[in-house]
């Protein structure tokens, strides 16, 4: 069926049910209809014939009977000194793929994407991806090194840095490595764990480009190398075209420090570019006229191509987006209208559309954009869809600031094969059975 | 910073209008920080690029790899640099005379080969310079250069790439490099290293009646749908989407057993513990359940807290534990207590 031929609204009609409170629902299952249960299954459907006529629906008791909560003196404040989600939110944490890596300290968490809303990532919530564990770093004892070919190696403290002009910039960050659990085949169940190491943040700290004028750094440089002082002492070579333009040596995170496992008290931002590029725990930056082949970018994040050559120093995140909500692993209720949500993202620019395909990606309808749409940030966007009961595949499609379109899956395979790991950013599949259940399929 | 540098930069940042100008900001802001000294620039200054710059002079033979390897590198890596269970392994074979000569590994092409180290890495200086500043996994920038050269020399010649009596150093490193079985396999030729690169795969911008096969090719069986965990449970328990039940759900009441005491997992993952140690089976050390049973209700309370605290070696393998002195008295008794069921 062609999506334009699906009505713009819809009318809302639970199923019988759906009257029903989960209470008696279970009460009925656990011990079968008695007396009162059926009279209030009687009232039930009778409200709910009633309702569907148009009329009257039955009362709703957490109407009409205060809530415990409306009838009791609150907490006081600071109770929690620093805030904590509701007790009803536990299921939104950050978790790791079983069986993905051996150890804990060389793995991955990803972020809960299905649950959350907007394009700023909580920090509690941002996916961890560490090489050698994380460590939690005495500010006072951090120190910046800028050394290489610079007029000067300097040493900055924390309290210097500080005191420098600062910028907050809003940008993404995703691993080079999200969605490679999905090159050959559907692998994971949840967009927690094919996207789920993505996040969006506001970042604060010194311009990357302002420290390297203070070092009076060689203009012919084309590469910057970055180290961590943790103990991987991690490092990447950056491209000195990014580092002159818009990175930031950050020590803010959405208002507050870093979190440790977000490097800090210093990490490296590289808008656009791959997280482990982003170096954490950043200790010094070496100004250099050749790339540096760091373990992360001559043994790691290779991306190797069907004739067996290996991409190096992929560092771009190109356009990519998905659905979040309805997405794999989730359950559609009812028929009838629900707002299809997601994120698009560009390392290369500014998100300009984004559309949205209901059967797998025959016909597409434009999502709306929620603002700010800034560059190399997430974009959050919204598409109205009335559900008619149908089997359906979702997908969606970002266009970037420079034209470019996210490709297919079966367009990238043909050409860098499945094997590359890295950089995988083709459209994404959701299956919505008959059912209401949704699934992570690919597609021809 | 001569006045031609602070005008070039400032040319550059406003041609690609980046964050900042060196104009932008008053001349106080380029008092902050100092020069570092030479000491600290060579203290910090660890790198090995891909020409050799930044290596210490030094040597080390492959015997002496071997003997170091199998006492600090094995119990992850395998004697021989094959192992898969910690980490990928870093030597496995799959590389041909013929590779060695073309310096290409025409088996990156099948996919049934697993990809080792030897067989991806272009660049010998990769392997000195990351062994250097992060191995060993629990005790990194312990080895002196001479121990490094020796674990490389080891590595190659695992990989065939020198024989057992070679002896790697600062002189002959560069004529190793030129033997690297994949040193001619890495590529630049993509568009993923500038933001103005050019893209390789770009979308259709078809928008109705396009021609796509829509079949289903691939999904999760239902057998491993709880593979990671009852899904259910992985989003909000309301709203429009709560999520699927892949647990499966068992009416029957299970006969209660004497449980196992719970292991203090928050305490483990805290103070580094489960880097080297697993609930069950081997890592690096030993898993707990082999220690819970071999000192199953015996009186070795401060025993255990001393290896904690002082790390040592020799009671399961040559693989050094080191001391743990940062885990606070209270977190070391609740580990003890648990190991040895007295809490």
């Amino acid at each position: 069926m062609s999506s334009d031929e699906l009505p713009h609204q819809g009318v809302l009609r639970p199923a019988p049910e759906s009257f029903l409170s989960g209470e008696l629902i279970s009460a009925i299952s656990r011990d079968g209809v008695d007396h009162h249960r059926r009279g209030l299954l009687r009232g039930a459907f009778g409200a709910a014939v009633a309702a569907m006529a148009g009329s009257a629906v039955a009362s709703d008791p957490d109407i009409l009977t205060p809530p415990e909560w409306s009838r009791t003196l609150g907490k006081p404040v600071a109770t929690n000194p620093y805030g904590l989600p509701s007790i009803h939110e536990q299921n939104i944490i950050r978790r790791q793929s079983p069986g993905l890596t051996q150890t804990d300290q060389a793995s991955v968490a990803f972020t809960p994407l299905q649950s959350m809303f907007g394009m700023i990532t909580p920090s509690g919530l941002h996916f961890e991806r560490h090489h050698q564990g994380w460590v939690d770093i005495d500010p006072r004892r951090h120190r910046l090194m800028i050394n290489g070919l610079v007029d000067t190696p300097l040493v900055f403290t924390m309290e210097e840095l500080m005191r420098m002009p600062s910028v907050s910039r809003m940008h993404f960050l995703e691993c080079g490595a999200n969605t490679a659990l999905e090159w050959g085949n559907s692998a994971v169940p949840t967009v927690q764990y094919t996207h789920g190491m993505l996040s969006g943040s506001e970042w604060t700290g010194v311009p990357l480009s302002l420290l390297l004028e203070r070092a009076g750094y060689d203009r012919r440089a084309q590469f910057l190398l970055a180290e961590g002082a943790d103990g991987s002492s991690m490092t990447r070579t950056i491209n000195m075209e990014n580092a002159l333009d818009d990175a930031i040596v950050a020590y803010g995170q959405n208002g507050e420090m870093l979190r440790p496992e977000q490097g800090y008290p210093l990490r490296l931002v590289v808008p656009g570019v791959q997280g482990v590029s982003w170096v954490k725990w950043l200790r010094r930056l070496e100004v250099g006229d050749m790339p540096y082949a760091a373990k992360d970018e001559a043994s790691h994040y290779v991306d190797l191509m069907p004739d067996g050559s290996q991409r190096q120093y992929t560092a771009i995140q190109e356009a990519k987006s998905v659905i979040t909500a309805p997405s794999a692993g989730q359950k559609l209720q009812t028929k009838g209208y629900y707002c299809i949500t997601g994120l698009a993202w560009s390392g290369r620019g500014t998100v300009t559309k984004v559309e949205v395909s209901v059967d797998g990606g025959r016909n597409w309808r434009e999502a709306r954009l929620e603002g700010p749409v800034l560059p190399k940030m997430l974009t959050r966007f919204n598409f109205d869809w009335v559900w008619q009961g149908d089997a359906a595949l979702l997908q969606s499609r970002v266009h970037d600031s420079t034209g470019y379109i996210q490709p297919q899956r079966a367009a990238l395979v043909a050409v860098r094969g499945t094997r590359s790991i890295y950089h995988n950013n083709a459209i994404q599949t959701w299956r919505i059975a008959p059912s209401g259940e949704v699934d992570n399929v690919q597609l021809g | 910073m001569s006045s031609w540098a602070r005008w070039s930069a400032l040319f550059i940042a406003c041609f690609f209008g980046s964050l900042a100008a060196a104009g932008d900001y008053p001349e106080a802001v380029f008092d902050i920080g100092r020069a570092a000294t030479a000491e600290e620039v060579s203290a910090w200054d660890i790198d090995v690029r891909p020409d050799f710059k930044g290596l210490p002079a030094g040597s080390g033979s492959v015997e002496d790899g071997e003997t170091l390897w199998l006492e600090k590198c094995a119990l992850c890596h395998g004697d021989f640099g094959d192992s898969n269970e910690v980490f990928s392994p870093i030597v496995l074979g799959n590389v041909t005379e013929e590779d060695m000569a073309t310096g290409r590994v025409a088996s990156l092409t099948d996919p049934a080969v697993v990809r080792t180290t030897l067989m991806k890495v272009a660049t010998l200086s990769t392997l000195w310079d990351y062994i250097n500043r992060a191995m060993p996994w629990n005790a990194p920038k312990s080895l002196s250069p001479d121990e490094v050269y020796a674990l490389v020399a080891y590595l190659l010649q695992l990989g065939y790439i020198v024989d057992y009596d070679f002896v790697l150093s600062d002189e002959n490193i560069a004529d190793v490099q030129a033997l690297m079985p994949n040193r001619n396999g890495m590529t630049m030729d993509h568009g993923l290293w500038s933001v103005g690169g050019e893209p390789d795969v770009v979308g259709s911008a078809c928008t109705r009646d396009c021609d796509v096969d829509t079949t289903v090719t691939s999904f999760i069986p239902d057998y491993a749908m709880n593979a990671h965990g009852n899904l259910k449970d992985q989003v909000r328990d309301y709203g429009p989407f709560p999520g699927v039940q892949t647990a499966p759900v068992s009416s029957a009441v299970v006969e209660s057993q004497p449980a196992e005491p719970a292991a203090p997992e928050a305490v483990l993952m805290a103070n580094g513990c489960s880097g080297c140690h697993r609930l069950e089976g081997a890592l690096v050390g030993p898993g707990f359940d082999a220690i819970r049973e071999r000192y199953r209700g015996q009186d070795v309370a401060d025993y255990l807290t001393d290896k904690i605290k002082n790390g040592g070696s020799g009671a399961w393998g040559s693989m050094p534990m080191p001391p743990m002195a940062q885990v606070d008295d209270s977190a070391v008794a609740e580990l003890v207590g648990w190991l040895l069921e007295t809490n």
